[in-house]
C-alpha cells in the first residue's frame, strides 16, 4: 500500500493545527460576512488532544476489558455466558451512539465522563465480536499441537492463541477506535471537550468555517487512525512470516 | 434447581435493584428526587413478596424470565400510582436506579432464555410481536410514569416526530438500495472504477455525522435559492433535505461493498451453466446473480436501516426533526424524562428493525442454513 497520501494529510494536519492562519484563505468563503474564519474560543490543538485523549481514555480500557472476556467466555469457566454476549454484542450494536451518550447523561451528569463511558461501552463490542471470531476461528490442529507439546492452558493462551488471534482483535480495535473518534464529536451536545466543540458552535452561529474546519479535522484524525492500525497490523503479520529462531 | 452461573451473577443486580431506591418522587418537573424504597411504596408484607419471587426467577430463569419482566414493568405502573394518588397534580415519578438495575438483569435473563432456545426466523417475528403488544399493553399501565407524562403533555408532537423519523430514516434506506445496488453491479463488472468509487465513499464514512449534516447545508441552500424547482419541493438548506442527503451518502457504503462481496461470491460454475443455458447478461442478472447475491446484499442492508434508525435522530441538530428532537430538548433542559422520551423509542426502533430483517434473510430460501 502507497504511504505517501497518509503522510501528506498528517502533514496537513499538523500544519493546520500548529498554523491555522495560513487556511483561512481557503476557509473564509464558508464563514459569514465578516465573522471569524478559524475557531477562536479555543486553540485547535488543545481540543484536538482533548478529543484524542477522550477517545484513548475509552479505548484502551475497553480494548482490555473486551478482549479479557472475550477470552473468559471460551474458558469452561465462563462458557454459561457465551451465548447471551453474543447475542448482546450483535444487539448492543443496533443501540445509537446517541442515545448511549444521552443515557449516561441522567447518571453522570454533562462534561466528560458520560462521553467516556459512552465511548467505553460502545468500543466494548466490536473487539468483543473480533476475539471470539478469532479465537474460535483458530484451526484445531495449531491448538491440538499447542496441547500436545504440553503447553500450560496458560501458555497456550500468551504463546498460541493470542498471537494468532492478534490480526482480527487489532482490527476491531480499528473499527472501534474510528467509530469512537467520531462519536466523540456529538460528546460536545453534553459539554465534553473536543472537536465536536468546533462544528457544534458552527452550527449554533450558523458559521460553514466552524463545520467545515471541525469535520475535516476528524475525518483527516480517523483517515491517520486507520493509517496507523494498518501500520502496526503489518508489523504483526511480518512478525508471523518470519519463523523465530 | 440449581441456576447456571449467569443466572447466579444476574442475581447480584437483581439484588441490588430491590435493594436501591425503586423510584423518584419530585414536587414538579424540574425538582430534585427524593428516593422511594419499594417497601415504603408497598409496605414491608409486599417487598418480601416480591423478593421472593425474585428468588424464584433466578432458579427457574428460562422460563419466568419473560413473565417476571412483565411484572416488573407493571409494578412501575402500580408504584407511580399509588405515590401520586391525592398528591398534587404536578409531583412526579420516575424510575429510579432500582427499577432500571432490576430491569436490566431481567431483560438480560430473558434474552439468555431466548438465546438458549436458538428461536428460528417465524418465532423470532413472533416473539418481537408478543414484546410489542406486551409493551403497549404495560404502558396503559404507566399513566402516572413521568416518562409517559412527558409524552402525554406532548403526544401529538412525538406522533409528527416519529413520523419524521421514520421517513428520514426509510426514505434515504430506500435511495440508497435503488441507488447503490446498480452501482454495486456496475463497479463489479468495471474494475476500473471500483477505486475512486470506494475510496469515496469511505471518505464519506470518516467524516462526523454532525459535520457531514452541517456542511450539506450549504449546497443545499444553494440549490434551495438558485432552482426554484428544488425550494418547491420542500429542498432547503435546513430541515429534512440535508439529514435526508448526509444519511443517504452514509449509507452507500455497505450496500455497495455487500451486492460487490454477493457477487464476488458466485461460483464460478454457476455464472458458466447460467451462460450456457443461453442467457444474456441482463436475464443472468436478474434470474441468477441478484437472487443469489441477495443475502448478502440485505445483510448490508440491515446494517444500513439499523444505522439510519441511530443516526436520524442527530438530524434534529439541524432542524430536522425526529425524535433527536426530545433527545437534544431534554439535554438542553436537564430533563432525563425528556431524553427517554426520544432515545428509548430510536432504540426500540433499531432493535425491531434489526430483528425483522435478520428474520427475513434467514426465511430467504436457499439462506443461511
Amino acid at each position: 500500500m502507497k504511504r505517501w497520501p497518509a503522510a501528506v494529510l498528517l502533514v496537513l494536519v499538523l500544519a493546520f493545527l500548529i498554523r491555522p492562519g495560513l487556511f483561512a484563505p481557503l476557509l473564509a468563503p464558508l464563514a459569514p460576512g465578516g465573522g471569524p474564519v478559524i475557531y477562536d474560543r479555543a486553540n485547535l490543538l488543545s481540543l484536538t488532544l482533548a478529543h484524542l485523549g477522550l477517545v484513548a481514555g475509552a479505548m484502551v480500557p475497553a480494548s482490555l476489558v473486551a478482549v479479557a472476556l472475550g477470552v473468559f467466555v471460551q474458558r469452561p469457566a465462563g462458557a454459561a455466558f457465551l451465548p447471551l454476549s453474543r447475542s448482546l454484542t450483535g444487539f448492543g450494536q443496533t443501540f445509537p451512539p446517541v442515545a448511549v451518550l444521552a443515557l449516561t447523561v441522567p447518571v453522570l451528569g454533562f462534561g466528560t465522563w458520560p462521553t467516556l463511558l459512552a465511548l467505553f461501552l460502545y468500543g466494548l463490542l466490536p473487539v468483543f465480536e473480533n476475539t471470539v471470531a478469532a479465537l474460535q476461528g483458530l484451526p484445531p490442529s495449531v491448538v491440538e499441537a499447542a496441547r500436545g507439546m504440553g503447553l500450560t492452558p496458560r501458555q497456550r493462551l500468551w504463546q498460541v492463541e493470542l498471537p494468532l488471534a492478534r490480526p482480527l482483535i487489532l482490527d476491531g480495535i480499528r473499527t472501534a477506535s474510528v467509530i469512537s473518534l467520531s462519536t466523540a464529536t456529538i460528546g460536545s451536545v453534553v459539554a465534553a471537550r473536543g472537536l465536536g466543540e468546533v462544528i457544534i458552535a458552527g452550527l449554533t452561529s450558523q458559521n460553514l468555517a466552524f463545520v467545515a474546519q471541525g469535520g475535516l479535522l476528524v475525518a483527516a484524525l480517523a483517515i491517520l487512525l486507520a493509517q496507523a492500525f494498518a501500520l502496526v497490523g503489518d508489523g504483526a503479520s511480518r512478525n508471523r512470516a518470519t519463523p523465530r529462531a | 434447581m440449581i441456576p447456571n452461573r449467569l443466572a447466579l451473577v444476574l442475581a447480584v443486580p437483581l439484588a441490588a435493584g430491590l435493594a436501591l431506591p425503586f423510584a423518584g418522587l419530585r414536587a414538579n418537573r424540574i425538582a430534585a428526587a427524593e428516593p422511594v424504597w419499594l417497601w415504603q411504596a408497598l409496605g414491608a408484607p409486599a417487598a418480601i413478596g416480591i423478593a421472593l419471587l425474585a428468588v424464584l426467577t433466578v432458579m427457574w430463569g428460562r422460563v419466568l424470565a419473560a413473565p417476571a419482566l412483565a411484572a416488573w414493568l407493571a409494578l412501575m405502573g402500580v408504584v407511580a400510582h399509588r405515590l401520586t394518588a391525592g398528591g398534587p397534580d404536578f409531583a412526579r415519578v420516575s424510575p429510579g436506579a432500582g427499577f432500571w438495575l432490576g430491569a436490566v438483569a431481567l431483560a438480560l435473563l430473558l434474552a439468555d432464555a431466548l438465546a438458549q432456545r436458538r428461536p428460528g426466523p417465524v418465532a423470532r417475528l413472533t416473539w418481537l410481536a408478543a414484546a410489542w403488544a406486551a409493551l403497549a399493553l404495560l404502558l396503559q399501565g404507566w399513566g402516572h410514569v413521568s416518562i409517559l407524562q412527558e409524552y402525554a403533555a406532548r403526544y401529538m408532537t412525538f406522533w409528527a416526530e416519529a413520523q419524521r423519523h421514520l421517513a428520514l430514516a426509510l426514505g434515504s434506506f430506500a435511495g440508497a438500495v435503488l441507488v447503490g445496488v446498480p452501482l454495486g453491479v456496475l463497479i463489479q463488472r468495471r474494475a476500473g472504477w471500483r477505486g475512486p468509487v470506494m475510496g469515496t465513499l469511505t471518505a464519506i464514512q470518516t467524516v462526523p455525522s454532525i459535520a457531514l449534516f452541517g456542511l450539506l447545508i450549504l449546497p443545499l441552500g444553494w440549490l434551495a435559492t438558485h432552482v426554484p424547482m428544488a425550494r418547491a419541493v420542500g429542498i432547503g438548506g435546513i430541515g429534512m433535505a440535508p439529514a435526508f442527503v448526509a444519511l443517504f451518502l452514509y449509507a452507500l457504503l455497505p450496500i455497495v461493498t455487500n451486492t460487490v462481496a454477493g457477487l464476488r461470491g458466485i461460483p464460478a460454475s454457476v455464472a458458466e451453466a447460467a451462460r450456457g443455458m443461453g442467457l444474456s447478461p441482463r436475464q443472468r442478472l436478474a434470474r441468477v446473480d441478484i437472487p443469489l447475491a441477495l443475502p448478502v446484499i440485505l445483510t448490508g442492508a440491515r446494517i444500513v436501516l439499523v444505522q439510519n434508525i441511530g443516526l436520524a435522530t442527530i438530524g434534529a441538530l439541524i432542524g430536522a426533526g425526529g425524535f433527536g428532537t426530545f433527545v437534544f430538548q431534554g439535554l438542553g433542559q436537564t430533563a432525563p424524562d425528556l431524553i427517554l422520551l426520544g432515545a428509548l423509542p430510536t432504540v426500540a426502533l433499531a432493535f425491531s428493525a434489526q430483528v425483522v430483517f435478520d428474520a427475513l434473510i434467514d426465511l430467504l430460501p436457499g439462506a443461511r442454513a
